[in-house]
C-alpha cells in the first residue's frame, strides 16, 4: 500500500509541468537574494537597505555602517551561500549514490572526520594558519566516511540506512571524544581551533573561502553535470548495470565530489550539520525525484536554509548571536525523525 | 532466524541451576553467574585497593588498609578518606548504573544496539541538568532534575516512535535525532550562559568522576538502594516483555504498566549517573552485551554481574585516564576508546538484523 502511495505521489510530482517547477525555482531564487539583503541587514546594529547596498555598489569608507557590512556581514553572507549550496548539494548526491533517505555529509561522519583531521594537524604538526585547514579536512572527511560506509556495507545486509547511521554516529562520538581529549592536552591547539570548531559563519576569513571556491566550484558544477547518471545510480545496482553503468566508478566520482564539498565547507565554517540531510528532502516536494531538480533546487534552497538559520540566530539572541549549527541542528533533526516515522523501514 | 535462535545460548543448553528454600521462600540459584559474580567482585575489591594505592604521593597497601579501618596516620587519612576514597566510590557506583539502565533499555527494545546514550536519553537528562546549572539553581535538586529530563526524553522518543508498534530501527533514528536536538539546545544554554555558569557545565559536560566529594556518594547509594531491588525484581518481566507483546500479554501481563516501569527504572539509573559525573559514554552499550555473552541470558543474577562489570570498566577507566597515560584524561574519555570499536564490532556481528 505504501508503494502504490509513493508512485501515485511520484507520478503527481512528475506530471507538475517544468514550467511550474521552472517558475518555483526562479521564485526560491527570487527569495534567495531577498535573504541575502536581510543577511546583510539583521544584526546587533541595524542596517538600512541604501547603505547595505551602497557598501556592495557604492562603497564609503567613511561610513560606520558601509563598513560593517563590508568586513562583517557580506563575508558571512558569501560564505553562508557557499557552503549551504554545498553542503546541500553533497547531501542530494549522497542520497542518489546510497540509495539512502538518511545519508547526508554530517550522519555518514564527513563533518567530524573533517573537524579531527583539521585538529590533529594542528596538534601534531602545528598548523595554525586556516588557509591549510582544508587539506586536512579533506583528509579526515574521506577516511571517516570511507570507514563508516565500510563498518555499516560490511555483511550480507548491506549499507541499510539504520547500520549507516548508527556506524556514524558512533564513528562521530569516537572522533569526539579524541577530538576532547586532544584539546584537554594543549590549551594552544584549543585556542587556534576553538571558534573554528563551533560550525559558525561568523568571524570566518573570506581568503579561506577563496582558497576552497575551486573545489566548490568543482564539486558543484561535476555533480550538477552527473544529474542524469544519480537517476540511473538511484534505481539500483541492478538496473544500473542493466543500462550500461559502470556503477563502482560512479559512486567513486560521487564520493569524491561530496569530499571535496563537505571537506571545503568544513574547512571554512566548521562542522554544520543537517543542512545535507534535510534539505533534498525539503525539495522533493516541489522538484519530484528527478535528480537533475532535486540537484537544482537544493544549489538554491541549501543556500537559503543556511543563511535563514543564520539570521534566526541572530535574532533570538540579540545582541549576541546563537551558532548556526546549533539551529541547523534543532531545524534539521526533526526531519530525520520524520523520515523515521514516514517511511516503512525495509524500504529506507 | 529460528536457527540463530535455537542456537543462542537461551535454547541451546540448560543453566547449571539449583533451587534454595528459605523458610517459605525458594529462589533458583544460577551456579555459574554465581560464580562469575563472585570472581568479578573479588577483581573489583582487588582494583579499588589498588586505585587508593595511586596518585601523585603513592601509599602501601597497609597505610590503605589502616586509614580505612581507622588506625593510619593524619596524612594517610586525609589522603584516602577525603581525597581518593570519593572518586573511587563514585566510579563504583556510576559504572553499575549506566550498565543496569543499559540493560533495561537494551532489553525492552530487544536490541543490543539501543542504550540510553545513543538514543538520547542521557542527552535530555543533560540538557534538563545544564538548564539547571546556568541558571544558578541549588545543586542540590540536579539528580532530580535529570532525572525528570531522562524521563521527558524516553517519552518524547517512544511517543514519537510509536507506530502501532515499537521498531527498534525506528527508534534508533528517532533516538538519533533527538539526541541531536538535545545537544543542540545543551550548546545554546552553556554559549547564551555567563562564563563562570557556563564553565561549571562545561567541566561537567566532559563526563569525568574528578573532585568527587562524599555527598555525590551519599546520592548515588541512596538511589542504588532504592533502584537495584526494584531493577532486579522487574527483571522477570523484563524477560516477558522480550517474549513478545503477544506472549506478555497472553500471560495476563499488564504491558503497557510493566513498561512504564521499567522506562522509569532504566531512566532513574541513568540520570542519577549522568547527574552526578557527565555523560559517560558507552558503557551502558558495551556491558550488558558483554554480561549477556559471558553469563547467559538477562535476568537478576546476570544483571548484577553486568553492574559489577560496569564497575570494573569505569573504575579502570578512569584509573587508565589517571595515572596510565602522560596525561590525565577524563574518563568518558577512555570509556569511548573503548567502547566505540567494541560497538562497532556488535554493528559488524549483528548485521543482518537491521
Amino acid at each position: 500500500m505504501a508503494v502504490a502511495e509513493t508512485d501515485a505521489r511520484s507520478a503527481w510530482l512528475g506530471a507538475m509541468p517544468r514550467v511550474t517547477k521552472m517558475a518555483a525555482l526562479l521564485l526560491l531564487t527570487g527569495l534567495l537574494l531577498v535573504m541575502c539583503l536581510v543577511s546583510l541587514r539583521v544584526g546587533s546594529i541595524g542596517i538600512t537597505n541604501d547603505d547595505a547596498l551602497n557598501a556592495i555598489f557604492d562603497y564609503s569608507p567613511e561610513s560606520y555602517e558601509q563598513t560593517v557590512v563590508r568586513s562583517l556581514r557580506l563575508p558571512r553572507t558569501v560564505i553562508g551561500m557557499g557552503v549551504g549550496a554545498a553542503l546541500a548539494v553533497a547531501g542530494a548526491a549522497m542520497q542518489a549514490a546510497t540509495r539512502n533517505p538518511l545519508a547526508g555529509p554530517s550522519i555518514l561522519g564527513v563533518n567530524s572526520g573533517a573537524a579531527f583531521g583539521v585538529v590533529t594537524a594542528v596538534f601534531f604538526a602545528q598548523i595554525t594558519d586556516p588557509l591549510y585547514f582544508v587539506w586536512f579536512a579533506f583528509a579526515g572527511g574521506l577516511a571517516t566516511s570511507a570507514l563508516v560506509y565500510g563498518i555499516g556495507s560490511v555483511g550480507p545486509g548491506g549499507a541499510s540506512p539504520v547500520k549507516l547511521a548508527l556506524a556514524g554516529v558512533i564513528v562521530s562520538a569516537l572522533l569526539g571524544s579524541w577530538l576532547t581529549a586532544l584539546l584537554l592536552l594543549d590549551q594552544q591547539t584549543l585556542d587556534v581551533v576553538r571558534f573554528w570548531l563551533v560550525g559558525s559563519l561568523a568571524g570566518r576569513d573570506l581568503d579561506v573561502f577563496y582558497n576552497v571556491l575551486p573545489f566548490f566550484a568543482i564539486g558543484i558544477v561535476g555533480t550538477m553535470l552527473i544529474g542524469h547518471q544519480l537517476n540511473i545510480l538511484s534505481m539500483g545496482e541492478d538496473t544500473a548495470r542493466s543500462l550500461g553503468m559502470q556503477t563502482g566508478r560512479m559512486r567513486l566520482l560521487v564520493a569524491v565530489l561530496v569530499v571535496l564539498l563537505a571537506g571545503a565547507s568544513v574547512a571554512v565554517a566548521g562542522p554544520i550539520g543537517f543542512v545535507g540531510l534535510a534539505v533534498p528532502h525539503m525539495v522533493r516536494s516541489l522538484s519530484g525525484p528527478d535528480y537533475r531538480w532535486v540537484l537544482a533546487y537544493s544549489l538554491v534552497v541549501g543556500p537559503l536554509l543556511l543563511l535563514s538559520a543564520d539570521v534566526a540566530g541572530r535574532i533570538v539572541a540579540k545582541p549576541s548571536e546563537v551558532q548556526v549549527g546549533i539551529i541547523t541542528a534543532v531545524v534539521g533533526a526533526p526531519f530525520l525523525i520524520a523520515i523515521a516515522r514516514r517511511r516503512r523501514i525495509a524500504e529506507l | 532466524m529460528s536457527s540463530r535462535l535455537l542456537a543462542s545460548p537461551e535454547f541451546g543448553k540448560r543453566p547449571p541451576v539449583r533451587f534454595v528454600q528459605l523458610g517459605r521462600l525458594a529462589f533458583r540459584v544460577n551456579i555459574r553467574v554465581l560464580l562469575l559474580i563472585g570472581i568479578s567482585a573479588l577483581a573489583l575489591v582487588a582494583l579499588a585497593a589498588w586505585a587508593l594505592t595511586l596518585g601523585s604521593f603513592r601509599l602501601p597497601l597497609a597505610d590503605v588498609l589502616g586509614a580505612l579501618t581507622g588506625s593510619g596516620t593524619d596524612d594517610a587519612n586525609f589522603i584516602v578518606l577525603d581525597l581518593r576514597l570519593p572518586r573511587v566510590l563514585v566510579a563504583l557506583m556510576i559504572g553499575p548504573m549506566l550498565a543496569m539502565s543499559g540493560a533495561i533499555f537494551q532489553g525492552l527494545v530487544r536490541n543490543p544496539l539501543v542504550s540510553p546514550d545513543i538514543i538520547g536519553i542521557n542527552a535530555g537528562a543533560a540538557l534538563f541538568a545544564v538548564f539547571w546549572i546556568v541558571t544558578g539553581r541549588s545543586l542540590q535538586w540536579l539528580p532530580i532534575v535529570a532525572f525528570i529530563g531522562a524521563v521527558v526524553a524516553a517519552m518524547s522518543i517512544y511517543i514519537l516512535s510509536w507506530q502501532g508498534n515499537i521498531s527498534a530501527a525506528r527508534l534508533i533514528l528517532v533516538g538519533i535525532g533527538m539526541n541531536a536536538v538535545f545537544s543542540a539546545g545543551t550548546s545554546l544554554l552553556i554559549i547564551r550562559a555567563d562564563i563562570n555558569d557556563a564553565s561549571r557545565a562545561v567541566l561537567w559536560q566532559a563526563g569525568s568522576v574528578y573532585a568527587s566529594t562524599w555527598s555525590d556518594v551519599r546520592v548515588l547509594l541512596t538511589t542504588l538502594i532504592i533502584l537495584v531491588p526494584s531493577g532486579i525484581g522487574l527483571m522477570w518481566a523484563l524477560r516477558v516483555v522480550q517474549l513478545g507483546d503477544m506472549t506478555a500479554r497472553s500471560v495476563g501481563m499488564p504491558l503497557e504498566r510493566t513498561r512504564l516501569a521499567l522506562i522509569l527504572v532504566g531512566c532513574g539509573f541513568s540520570a542519577v549517573a549522568v547527574s552526578i559525573a557527565g555523560p559517560i559514554g558507552f558503557v551502558a552499550l558495551m556491558i550488558p552485551h558483554l554480561a549477556r555473552m559471558i553469563a547467559g541470558p538477562i535476568g537478576g543474577g546476570v544483571l548484577v554481574f553486568a553492574g559489577i562489570l560496569g564497575a570494573l570498566l569505569v573504575l579502570g577507566s578512569d584509573m587508565i585516564g589517571q595515572h596510565a597515560l602522560p596525561v590525565t584524561l577524563p574518563v568518558g574519555v577512555i570509556t569511548a576508546a573503548l567502547g566505540a570499536p567494541y560497538f562497532l564490532f556488535l554493528l559488524y556481528r549483528m548485521n543482518t538484523q537491521l
